[in-house]
């Protein structure tokens, strides 16, 4: 039998401003720092063709300065006063976070919300940015081997939606012709209070929290949010695989992925599946490991993950779970295949519940460790409200957890027997 | 927070003010020295049901390359096996207690550093005085891994920013084990397990040795748990004198640029380097200080410049790390292979900028805020406590530093700034290697500075 797992009680507020503009705060008074994490329901899934990488770029954007503040002037203020900060695009929302010292607090909420209030565009700013991006995914992807596995080589693979498919670093062609005007656009469409979700944690009354919060939020103007975009499309019902020269890495690569199920509609289904990752892929213990680095020698390394970026709990449908792979050289890919097919069918009619067991504790049990840091609780607790409007979620997610049983596990991995996977194979062309 | 902000309206723009910084407390740490010479330092920190810990064993490197490799082998395969239980059950153990294990090496020390739930202390340091004291290196465990670190290896020799490490850390210190940089895969391929089980017993010893332990535990239980555990560790006979702690580098030599060349490379990798002051040195703080202005933070001079103004790199930064024997100044910026010579004469100009002139006021109350800030924050969770609690033992401090060095930076002047950046800023005293196409690169940096061009070893 499993041990009991240990539920987190943190004290959560949700509370909802006039203006649409959605809070959730854990006051915890333990150590003297808040964390503020601000999240905008846009993300690299939103763009349209012709503007891709824009979210990316327009998140860089936003730290060029606001309607009050001078470019630089909120960092010093952040960092100079004992602080750090921070943005980042995923594919469904972006978010802009800061850690502080406490006494700082409403510095970081004026700054936030001045945020909200609106950017200072210059074309000499945009252009900056354009550059700075530039250099980021040169040093991210394309001076680098490997850059972009899989996270912008796997989905177009997967994805036929434009929305999904596409590269959310974005063309340069696409980055170069952003304008002072699409920003602006941008921000108006996106950037209003009832499409973003403020979270902090840490060190303060709520009730103060709560004073500050409507000061500074509560006369930024009302706006209508946009629609979601639709990133809705079918499940394949046939594999598909494509192939990849990476003209700087040194070994062949793999990349698999599955459909899995909705991460917000269907969370027992999902949980099975985050829990089935792990039992297939996740570090030394995984059936994986064992059977292709361990026992046939097939591969250097190999894991499992959910999510664009592996994390379980940013995506929403559609999404998958990924099995990544370095060969060892000249192994056929089709031979970790073979071996990974197999191993799939072998749990799929033999989850044992002791492994159920261990995983669902080791994962329970970094979630906690995600939880010790006051900027990680803010992020948390801000993802479960703008992804699911359930931030309570982060007291009874171990318990969640919990209640998976190898049976559920045993459905995930049935179905990734399925036809509809995705095979991403990438050729080393160094030193060639 | 201080007591009640009164309710007003907003006026946009207007900055609030930011009081005076609440204090946190000082960690309390319990500490026992064991009898084998082993110090164990548990301090309690709830909050979430977990702990960490982290285990430092000085295990210093010989000067040849056979060295390296085995004790970077030996890190590899700690969790490969004992008497009592193989690598998978390692694993499945730590897994089901809630934890995770992980193990690495650098020229001085063989750290085991681990987590899991509070209710599984004792099992798991167990399991931690297993590996430690009974590691058997099966054989066909250690050569499975000899493969695949040996590939891993050869991935890593791939990365512009490995080759750039190297490079710079080669140029640096020559001839001493600090520039060896990544272990070649092939000697990695060639060591044999009974050089592990060797290398095991006669080097990994109790004396010397740092165990920090942090999290939701009674440090009382917890230290008992220890002896249980680790109390058995034998003492072992200690190598000769001169293996217990490496001899400071020669402090590197000017000379040209040393420009590796790759080849089509879309980035230059530039790289500078020189000595820097111990954490125990009376004008650490002012170096730190100086560094953070330049290029420690996002707000620094060398961010402002090359970054928010010129839009040559994503991620400039200087940063200033310890080793027991030498401690290394390092400035890196990854920039458009277009931009090499121009990005260079910027980060010449601001590393001139904070020898030929003062800070100002401002910019040196910043930066102390931001230490005294990362430095608070880094100890707030299990995990950064734990580190920094190990790390200081190792370095002769106790956490008592968690004061002294807030207090010492507040007491910084414009004029220790300005000296320290003196003595280890100007560009007249850093190396400087760039990894980038030399054929792009050669001629325009060459029309600023000497350049020596090396391919990639």
């Amino acid at each position: 039998m499993r041990k009991p797992l240990p539920a987190p009680s943190l004290l959560v507020e949700h509370l909802e401003l006039p203006n649409g503009l959605r809070v959730v705060l854990n006051p915890d008074r333990t150590a003297p720092t808040v964390g503020i994490a601000t999240f905008y329901d846009v993300g690299f899934r939103s763009e349209p063709e012709g503007r891709t990488g824009f979210a990316h770029l327009f998140e860089h954007i936003m730290f060029q300065g606001t309607v009050s503040l001078e470019k630089g002037e909120a960092d010093r203020l952040i960092e100079g006063n004992g602080g750090m900060t921070n943005g980042s695009t995923h594919p469904d929302f972006t978010n802009y976070i800061s850690q502080l010292p406490s006494n700082a607090l409403e510095l970081g909420l004026f700054l936030e919300a001045d945020r909200m209030r609106g950017p200072r565009l210059s074309e000499e700013n945009v252009r900056n940015q354009i550059d700075v991006v530039k250099e980021e995914i040169r040093v991210n992807v394309l001076n680098r081997p490997y850059g972009g596995f899989p996270w912008i080589d796997l989905p177009p693979v997967m994805f036929d939606g434009f929305n999904n498919a596409h590269d959310g670093y974005g063309s340069f062609v696409d980055l170069e012709s952003a304008t002072v005007d699409d920003a602006a656009d941008f921000f108006k469409r996106y950037y209003c209070p009832a499409n973003a979700v403020l979270s902090v944690a840490g060190d303060f009354a709520l009730d103060e929290a709560v004073m500050l919060i409507e000061r500074h939020f509560g006369s930024i103007p009302r706006r209508k949010a946009p629609a979601r975009t639709n990133c809705h499309e079918p499940r394949r019902t046939e594999d598909r695989r494509a192939t990849k020269v990476d003209p700087l890495a040194p070994l062949p690569a793999l990349a698999v992925g599955y459909r899995i199920p909705d991460p917000i509609a269907e969370l027992d289904k999902y949980l099975a599946t985050v829990v089935a990752a792990d039992v297939l892929g996740g570090g030394e213990a995984s059936r994986l490991y064992q059977r292709l680095v361990k026992r046939d020698r097939l591969v250097t390394h190999t894991i499992a993950m959910v999510g664009t970026f592996g994390d379980p709990f940013e995506m929403r449908d559609p999404t998958m779970l990924q099995l990544l792979s370095y060969l060892v050289p000249g192994i056929p890919p089709d031979k970790v295949l073979d071996a990974v097919a197999e191993e799939v069918d072998t749990l799929a009619d033999d989850v044992r519940a002791d492994e159920v067991d261990r995983v669902v504790t080791s994962i329970v049990s970094e979630y906690f460790r995600q939880l010790d840091n006051v900027l990680e609780r803010a992020l948390v607790l801000g993802v479960f409200e703008q992804q699911r409007a359930r931030p309570q979620l982060v007291n009874e997610l171990p318990e969640a957890f919990g209640r998976v049983t190898p049976e559920q596990v045993g459905d995930a991995v049935r179905s990734m027997r399925a036809p509809g996977r995705a095979v991403l194979e990438v050729q080393p062309g160094a030193g060639q | 927070m201080t007591g009640r902000v009164a309710r007003s309206a907003p006026r946009p723009g207007v900055v609030p003010s930011v009081g005076p910084m609440r204090p946190s407390r000082l960690p309390s740490i319990g500490e026992r020295t064991l009898d084998n010479g082993a110090r164990v330092l548990v301090s309690r920190r709830p909050g979430i049901p977990r702990f960490e810990l982290q285990l430092r064993i000085p295990t210093v490197r010989g000067a040849k390359a056979e060295d390296q490799a085995r004790m970077t082998l030996l890190a590899e395969t700690l969790l490969s096996g004992t008497p009592q239980h193989t690598s998978v059950e390692i694993a499945e153990t730590s897994q089901r207690l809630g934890g995770s294990l992980a193990t690495g090496a650098d020229a001085e020390w063989l750290i085991v550093s681990g987590s899991a739930l509070s209710t599984s202390l004792s099992p798991f340091l167990a399991l931690l005085g297993e590996v430690v004291t009974e590691a058997s290196f099966p054989p066909e465990e250690v050569s499975v891994e000899r493969d695949r670190v040996s590939q891993e290896l050869l991935v890593a020799l791939s990365q512009p920013d490995t080759i750039a490490r190297d490079a710079l850390w080669a140029r640096l210190y020559p001839e001493h084990p600090y520039g060896r940089g990544t272990p070649a895969p092939a000697a990695v391929a060639r060591v044999a397990p009974a050089a592990l089980r060797r290398a095991l017993a006669s080097r990994a010893l109790p004396a010397g040795s740092v165990l920090a332990i942090v999290g939701d535990v009674a440090p009382a239980r917890a230290l008992g748990a220890v002896e249980a555990s680790l109390g058995e560790w034998a003492e072992g006979t200690p190598g000769a004198a001169d293996q217990t702690r490496l001899r400071p580098p020669r402090p590197p030599s000017p000379g040209p640029i040393v420009l590796v060349d790759r080849p089509g490379a879309v980035q230059t990798n530039i790289r500078l380097g020189g000595p820097a002051l111990p954490r125990q040195h009376p004008d650490f703080p002012a170096l730190a200080l100086a560094n953070v202005i330049f290029g420690g933070y996002f707000t620094s001079r060398l961010v402002d410049n090359i970054r928010e103004r010129r839009g040559y790199t994503y991620s400039p930064r200087s940063v200033i790390e310890h080793r027991a024997a030498a401690s290394t100044l390092w400035i890196g910026a990854d920039v458009g292979t277009d931009v090499t010579a121009a990005a260079l004469v910027e980060i010449q100009y601001e590393l001139g900028r904070m020898v030929a002139t003062d800070v100002e006021q401002l910019e040196l109350d910043a930066a102390r805020r931001y230490v005294q800030g990362a430095l608070a924050m880094a100890v707030q969770t299990q995990a950064g406590l734990c580190t920094y609690a190990a790390v200081l033992a190792t370095l002769g401090l106790d956490i008592g530093y968690l004061r002294s060095y807030p207090a010492a930076l507040e007491k910084v002047t414009i004029e220790q700034v300005r000296a320290a950046a003196a003595a280890y800023l100007a560009p007249s005293r850093l190396v400087t290697v760039l990894v980038g196409d030399a054929a792009a690169i050669a001629p325009s940096v060459g029309a600023v500075a000497e350049v020596e061009v090396r391919s990639v070893p």
